[in-house]
Parts: structure tokens; sequence; C-alpha cells
């Protein structure tokens, strides 16, 4: 007889065998909200971002844009299957530019005669550094990181980063 | 007639309930009028039918990717035995099931069927018009054309702005930072799979719903149309035969459109060449318009949240009388919706013009934060119009609270009628307004 609890056998036959029963509900409730949890995850992770997996199939990634001499200071030159610009400032640092307007999306087309980027889509404009110059748009359009190896400028095309607007810190300089 | 007696005289009856029996054995004459309910309904049925049997057809020729979509679809159209004319039935059955479930909701709505023991069908039947709108947005990506690439796109940066779980729930629908192979592939599942078996399954239970509440609202009797008591008369063929005839009517028309205009095929997409102007698809070009005079945080967040809010509400909030069952409930009802109605058609184009050409408050209070100055005033000030208009009709015509939150709302569903008028047809290039005929 178990009566660990040091009841009388009678009582304790009863309230033992109600505590086993609360006991294993529980443990099915555990398990079951387990069960709701794994499968939430599992669905999480295939309906999350597949970016990274993309991106290794299409080779995107680290981009190498070519050696530094080939940027003019002052010049724009659009990577289309990088989705960017790289903008060699005056003072010959580099950024790199997303081309996605900030206000919704739509793809900027630099106008080098006005030295704008404008949107076709709802009129705002950007600056050579990307900063705002004409709303809808309110933050700067964002940045992927640029490297510069043994005089060769590279692009990493993995991460944006969103910006409010232009900081100097942004510019890589050789 | 006694009930009983009908149903031992109805020789069909084991018709009925054998093959029919999601249907009524009787239902109240008056009821049948086809301006009561203008089988709005029954029609969204028959272009759900008709768009699971086109597209059930175009599962078998679509390929799901960037690199295939497209040149799939142009496969289907020339090369395929009335490739064009499936395509067509459904790009036309989307658009119109689209109109006609909003009107569905207006009608029910308006005839004040959505109060108790209707209440619980008014939620599942906002869930169905959502169903409905995730369904035509995921379908229209899957062209592929620069029409849909860049709606999708701009609907998808508006998903961006809602304050939290935006971005990442933008990330999540794209499948990673832009549109791209992920995409597609999301929008199709959903497009094909997810979306219609929800659908199927909110729809039984709406129909359900229907037969438990004892079928449409049945219209009160007053002075004007005052008639003895609610006369049942049997659904075969009395609704029977009104409901084939307004089904079979609804598939000629959706055809004879389809054959005289084709499913609209654009240049294929190209991620790197925005159009001007790019629009949203037309049942969320009046959220674009509201992103044109508001703060994205109001435009896309507060003011949405609000108005579904307020629509679920609707059904639960305690109301001075019962009634229900006639349009616009009363002649009062009616006369205070022409106001509601009227005033919207005024007010909103003086807006949107004083928006684009006055300076407003984005000019006088230009060194405040633009979320204040174009988000915070500006919904305050339609806020408290909105409530002043409450008051000043209710006042103004002695009216019961049935009567002025319908008014209420026939002022928003006009209002917003009115800004996605102007966004599809009003907005050029730039987003400038121009007037229709000069783009």
């Amino acid at each position: 007889m178990v009566s660990w609890c040091g009841y009388g056998i009678g009582v304790a036959m009863a309230d033992i065998d109600k505590r086993r029963r609360s006991f294993m509900s529980r443990i099915a409730a555990l398990l079951g909200g387990l069960a709701i949890f794994e499968a939430g995850w599992i669905s999480a992770t295939f309906l999350g971002p597949r970016r990274s997996r993309v991106s290794l199939e299409e080779g995107l990634g680290f981009q190498v844009a070519g050696p530094v001499e080939r940027f003019e200071p002052g010049s724009v030159t659009a990577f289309r299957d990088g989705h960017f610009y790289l903008v060699r400032l005056d003072d010959g640092g580099f950024l790199a530019l997303h081309r996605k307007c900030t206000h919704l999306g739509c793809t900027v087309p630099w106008i080098a005669d006005e030295q704008r980027f404008t949107c076709p889509c709802h009129a705002s404009a950007f600056d050579i550094r990307g900063d705002v110059l004409s709303a809808p748009a309110a933050r700067a359009l964002e940045l992927f990181a640029v490297r510069i190896d043994n005089g060769i400028v590279k692009v990493d095309t993995n991460k944006l980063l969103r910006r409010a607007s232009f900081e100097s810190h942004q510019v890589t300089r050789v | 007639m006694a009930i009983a007696d009908m149903q031992e005289n109805n020789k069909w009856g084991f018709v009925n309930s054998l093959i029919l029996h999601t249907r009524p054995v009787l239902v109240p004459a008056k009821a049948l009028r086809f301006t009561h309910t203008f089988g709005l309904g029954g029609m969204s049925l028959v272009l759900f039918l008709m768009l699971i049997s086109t597209g059930l057809l175009m599962i078998f020729v679509y390929e799901p990717s960037p690199e295939r979509a497209y040149e799939s679809i142009l496969f289907m159209q020339q090369e395929m035995l009335f490739g064009r004319l499936i395509r067509g039935v459904h790009y036309w059955s989307a658009n119109l099931l689209i109109a006609v479930a909003v009107l569905h909701m207006l009608r029910v709505f308006l005839t004040g069927a959505f109060h108790a023991p209707r209440r619980a069908n008014w939620i599942i039947g906002l869930g169905l018009l959502f169903l409905i709108m995730v369904s035509g947005f995921t379908g229209y990506l899957l062209a592929w054309d620069q029409i849909s690439y860049w709606a999708i796109t701009i609907c998808t940066e508006m998903l961006g702005y809602m304050p939290g779980i935006g971005q990442t729930l933008q990330r999540v629908i794209l499948g990673g930072a832009e549109i791209g192979p992920a995409t597609v592939i999301n929008f199709y599942a959903l497009h094909t799979i997810v979306v219609p078996l929800l659908l199927v399954a909110l729809m039984t239970w709406h129909f359900w719903r229907v037969r438990l509440a004892g079928g449409v609202v049945v219209p009160r009797d007053t002075e004007e149309n005052a008639q003895a008591g609610t006369d049942y008369v049997p659904y075969i063929p009395n609704l029977l035969l009104r409901e084939i005839a307004v089904g079979l009517m609804l598939i000629a028309f959706v055809l004879v459109i389809a054959i005289f205009f084709e499913a609209p095929l654009g240049e294929p997409a190209n991620p790197g060449l925005s159009p001007n102007p790019a629009k949203a698809p037309w049942y969320f070009v009046g959220l674009q318009e509201l992103l044109l005079h508001f703060h994205p945080l109001f435009a896309v967040f507060i003011i949405p949240l609000v108005v579904v809010i307020a629509v679920v509400r609707v059904a639960y909030l305690r109301y001075d009388a019962d009634l229900s069952g006639n349009w616009f409930l009363t002649p009062k009802g009616r006369r205070m919706a022409a106001v509601a109605a009227t005033t919207a058609l005024l007010l909103t184009p003086l807006w949107i013009l004083l928006d684009e050409y006055a300076v407003g408050p984005v000019g006088w209070f230009s060194s405040t934060a633009p979320v204040i100055s174009n988000g915070l005033l500006p919904c305050t000030a339609l806020a408290v119009g909105v409530v002043a208009f409450y008051m000043l009709i209710r006042k103004q015509f002695n009216a019961s609270k049935n009567e002025t939150v319908q008014a209420l709302f026939v002022l928003l569903v006009v209002g917003f009628t009115v800004l996605t008028v102007t966004g599809v047809w009003f907005r050029g290039a730039g987003m400038a307004l121009v007037w229709p005929w000069q783009t």
C-alpha cells in the first residue's frame, strides 16, 4: 500500500487517486501544449523569411563591385543584380544605397542632370547621399555595408541598414 | 394554409430534403422580392464556384516562379484551347466577387439584418470579406506583370508602416526583404489552397447560420405595405427558380464580359523599373489615397483599426428599437442616409482638394513632427467632424439610435468610395490629381 503522505488508508486512497488523476491530466496538458508549440515553431520556420536560402542559390551576399579607381568621385553606379547604387562622394568615400524608395518601395532611378534620385511613384526625392530632399518619404535611402579589401570595393547585400538620415560614419573611406 | 399542410402537399419535398437539404422547405413570401436582397449572397456563391472551377484548370498550367510565371500565362493564353477565356472568367469573377460581397454587406447593414440572431453571422461575413480580399490580393501578384508586381510592392510596403509587427509581417509575407521566388510560392500556396479552404469552412458556417436565423431578414409590416401576417410558400419552385435564374444570368454576364474584355496582361514584371503612377489593386486604392493625406501610422494602422473595431462593434451596440427588415429601416432613415451620402459626396472631394492645393495643418505646424501635423491633428479634426455629424443629424431628425448609426455608416462608406474613385480615376503620374481623360 502506498501511504507516503502519512494519512489513514481509507482517506489516502481516494486522495491519492485524485492527485494521480490531476497529475496525469496536467502531464497531458503539458504534452499537448508542447505539441502545439512545436507545430507552431515548425510552421514559423517554414513561413519565415527565406532570404538566406535565396541568396545562397543566387550567389548574392558579398558582391565585388570593382577596384576603387574605377569609380570617379561624385559618381553613381547602378548594380542591377545587387539592387543598389554604389555612390562615390566628392571626398572619395563610398556608400551603397538600396534602390528602393523608403516611402512605398518603388525603385528610384538616378537622375544625373538634377543630381538626385527621384521616385516615379509619389515624387519623393533623395540627394546623392540618400538623404530626403522632398516628401512623402520620411527616411533616407537604406544602406548596404561597404568594405574595401586591397583596393577592391565589396558590398554586403545580405543586410540592409535602416537610417533616419545621412551621417558621416556611414561612409566607407579608402 | 398551415405549414404542415404545405409540407404534406409539397410533392417535391423528398427531393428537397434529399438533395437540397441545405435550403429551407418553406420560405416567407415577402422575402422573395428581388429588390429585398438583390440575390447578392447567392451571387457571391456562384462567383466563388466559377472561380474554383476556372482556378482548378489554371493550376495545371501555371508555374509559380518569377522566371516561369509570366511565360506560363502567355502559354495558356496563346496555346491552350479557351485559355484566354478561362483566365478572363477567373479575372472578372474575382473582381466582381469583391464588389458583390461588399454590396452584400451593405445590403445586410442597410436592412438592419445584423442584429441578433444574425449577429454572429455579421462577424463571420466580415471574416469572409477579409478572406475574399486576401484571395484577390494574393492572386494579383501571380500574373507577374508590371502592374501586379508594383501593386503588391506598394501594398506590402504599406504593411511595413504598422507599428511593432509591421516589418516582421512584411518579411514573413514576402519571404524576404523584397518580392522574389519565396513571395510567389507564398502567394500561390495561400491563393490556391489556404484561403479557398478557409473560405469553404467559413461559408459553410455562414450558410448554416442563415438557416439557423430562419432565412433572410423578413420585411417588417409598415403602414405602407400592411399585409396580414407572414405567408410561407414552398422553396420549390418559388425561391429555387429565382436562385437558378439569378445564377444563370450572372454566369452569362461574366462569360460575355470575359469574351469582349480579356483579362489584362501587361509587360512582364521588371523590379528595376517602377511604372508611373504605381497603384494598389483597386480595392486597396482607397487606403493608398488615405496614405496621401495622413501620416502612415494613421493611414494604414489607426484609421483602419478604428473602422474595423467600429464595424464589429456595430452589431453589439444597444439599440432603441428593432427596426430591421426594410431598406434604410424607416422612411426617416432613408432621408437621413440621403443627407449623409450627400455630405460625404461634398466634403470628401473638398478635403482632398484642400489637402492638395491649400497649405493646411502641415504648413501651419511645419515645425512639429509629421506624425502630429499630418497625423494627429487632421485625424482629430476628422473624428470631431464625425462625432459632430452624428449628434447634429440625430438632433435634427429626432432620430432613433438605429437610424443615426446607419447614417454614420453611410457617411463613411460613401466617403471611402469617393477616396477609391479618386485614387482609381483621378490620380495620374506622381499621384497628382488629373482628369480621367488626361491619363
